[in-house]
């Protein structure tokens, strides 16, 4: 059986710049929550940390190359 | 300082030609007496090409120096008849320790895959590396070495290069129909031909210790980012032969190197680190930068560059003298083809597009590690720091970790040599790929699949086969038929090559794949031949 794919859902190959986190203003205040009590230095090793922990867990590397991009990277 | 080791000293002969002031042409030169140049004489003498080795000094490695020694090259030495020696004489590590500022990070097992004649690696001082080989050379009639040569400058003709050498005799002139350069990242050579050598030069300095032990101490590799002892750098510390251990520091740019160099700075550094009880003595020490550089081309006219005077990486890996000894793997069948007359001289350009692409894989490679170990910005610094603090307690940071990687051979993938696949096969055995080596029982004795491989071409087939050899040109081409000649002892052969039934693969000289089939087509093989000689 065929299904009509719907032109903005997300391939499984390609970053997902959809709405995907529920709760976002709860996220949202959770991330700033989370650094509140950290020094600049402190946080920015944390976001080091956050950034490979979530990394490894898309584990897609065409997704990772697509994020760096998004982000403004200037990469190859 | 103490000494473990006793330098030989080798005799200066004068050779007959200066004596009698005659001029000769040697088919081939060889610049340099060190790995490379000696692996290089020991191959192409194996290979029946008389080889002339010139060198300016009388003696082996001042130094540990190269110290890591990979499957590969050891291999390629023991088909030269020295590899087990230095196996027997080296030190296998399995365990290797990664620190992270005060404390043990993890620590991992390299965990060797099984069923192959030589180990992933040993570490081995230089000095007795090339006393073996030195030794090899002179019980091989073919390899002329002679210390204490110097070459001055170097002519080049069409078909050949004329050398002016000094001995303590004075200055006599001889010719080769090819030189092979090995004479080091300072390559006089290099500049005679006037051949580009570029790429970056990293603004770091190392000191590099060899101390002996007085206690017992593990025979691991510990690697420390940033330890308490040497604040803001990296050091390695692994075992070598004789209780003589090899520590690395790294210094960073504003080291004096004179001033690092000497004992009374060296010493507290060692004791720091090893802790207050630690028994040792420091037996040589030295300061270098490093610079990751290849040159533009591989071959010039009649000159041929190997090792470090073609490519320089950074230490990270073991992939100098490692892949300088590929470079004469590669080289040695192609020049012996050439010399005689049964391949064409654009063969020898197939040199340069085979081992360039391995030299620029190694300094991708050694580059990244080195990107790794001394971050070049604040925020990389950040990210190297939280791998490491994240390795301790997450597994999936550990492989992030690059304190160096063990260098593996670069397949050739893309070789016009290669005979491209027309058949679907599984596992690593590509055209280009250098063949693995699995254990084989022949006439009722165990030995090793490789150790049946590297005369010359070979077809090796799974079952039987309709010929005995096949000839394509001059080249001569035994078929080794598997499960009938030798025995495939374990499996290993059958689950590497993916070997079935009239699997047929043709094997390069240098143990590398030229061509795979799934049935024996002698046509096809001659085809392969031919194509994997540039005819």
């Amino acid at each position: 059986m065929l299904h009509a794919m719907p032109t903005d859902a997300p391939r499984h190959d390609a970053l997902n710049r959809t709405p995907n986190i529920p709760d976002p203003d709860g996220f949202y205040e959770e991330l700033i929550e989370s650094q509140r009590l950290l020094s600049d230095d402190e946080a920015q090793l944390m976001n080091c940390k956050l950034i490979l922990l979530l990394a490894n867990h898309v584990g897609d590397r065409a997704v990772l190359t697509q994020a760096l991009k998004a982000a403004g990277g200037a990469g190859k | 300082m103490m000494s473990t080791y006793t330098y030989p000293r080798y005799p200066y002969r004068i050779s007959p030609e200066q004596e009698a002031g005659r001029l000769v042409r040697h088919p081939v030169v060889v610049i340099g007496a060190g790995p490379v140049g000696l692996t290089a004489a020991l191959d192409f003498a194996a290979r029946g090409i008389p080889t002339v080795v010139l060198d300016d000094n009388d003696t082996v490695s001042l130094g540990s120096r190269a110290v890591c020694y990979a499957k590969r090259p050891l291999e390629i030495w023991d088909r030269l008849g020295c590899g087990e020696r230095m196996v027997e004489r080296g030190i296998s590590w399995r365990i290797g320790k990664v620190f992270f500022e005060d404390d043990l990070r993890y620590q991992f097992d390299l965990l060797p895959e099984p069923d192959h004649k030589m180990p992933a690696m040993i570490n081995l001082q230089q000095y007795y590396l090339e006393e073996f080989m030195v030794e090899e050379c002179a019980r091989q009639p073919l390899v002329d070495l002679r210390w204490k040569h110097k070459l001055l400058s170097l002519q080049q003709h069409d078909d050949f290069a004329t050398l002016v050498v000094e001995t303590p005799d004075g200055v006599f002139t001889l010719e080769a129909q090819w030189v092979v350069a090995c004479d080091g990242a300072n390559s006089d050579t290099r500049k005679m031909v006037g051949a580009e050598f570029t790429g970056q030069a990293f603004q770091d300095r190392f000191l590099i210790a060899d101390v002996v032990m007085k206690a017992q101490f593990p025979t691991e590799r510990w690697f420390w980012f940033d330890p308490p002892f040497h604040r803001n750098q990296s050091v390695l510390l692994h075992r070598q032969a004789d209780d003589v251990w090899r520590i690395d520091f790294q210094l960073g740019w504003d080291a004096d190197p004179t001033e690092e160099k000497k004992p009374e700075n060296i010493i507290p550094r060692v004791k720091a680190m090893l802790g207050p009880d630690a028994q040792f003595e420091l037996e040589w020490a030295s300061v270098y930068q490093f610079a990751c550089r290849r040159i533009d081309r591989f071959r010039h006219g009649r000159v041929i560059f190997a090792g470090d005077a073609a490519h320089q990486v950074s230490p990270f890996g073991a992939r100098g003298a490692n892949s300088g000894v590929q470079d004469v793997d590669n080289l040695g069948w192609k020049l012996k083809l050439v010399l005689d007359g049964l391949a064409p001289e654009t063969l020898m350009d197939t040199y340069h597009e085979e081992r360039a692409l391995a030299a620029d894989d190694n300094i991708a490679n050694s580059t990244r590690s080195t990107d790794f170990i001394t971050p070049k910005s604040a925020m990389s610094r950040r990210f190297r720091n939280a791998v490491l603090e994240l390795a301790q307690d997450h597994p999936f940071a550990r492989p992030l970790v690059n304190s160096g990687r063990l260098s593996t051979p670069t397949p050739y993938l893309a070789s016009p040599l290669n005979t491209p696949d027309e058949d679907a096969f599984a596992g690593l055995m590509a055209p280009g790929t250098t063949c693995a080596d699995a254990p084989v029982r022949v006439d009722g004795r165990d030995g090793w699949f490789l150790g049946l491989l590297g005369g010359g071409f070979t077809v090796v087939t799974f079952g039987d086969a309709p010929l005995g050899e096949v000839r394509a040109g001059g080249i001569v081409a035994p078929v080794l038929r598997i499960g009938i000649d030798a025995a495939d002892a374990k499996g290993r052969l059958a689950e590497r090559y993916d070997g079935m039934d009239g699997t047929t693969y043709l094997i390069r000289p240098d143990q590398h794949v030229a061509a795979r089939w799934r049935s024996f087509d002698p046509d096809k093989i001659q085809g392969a031949i031919r194509r994997a000689i540039a005819a």
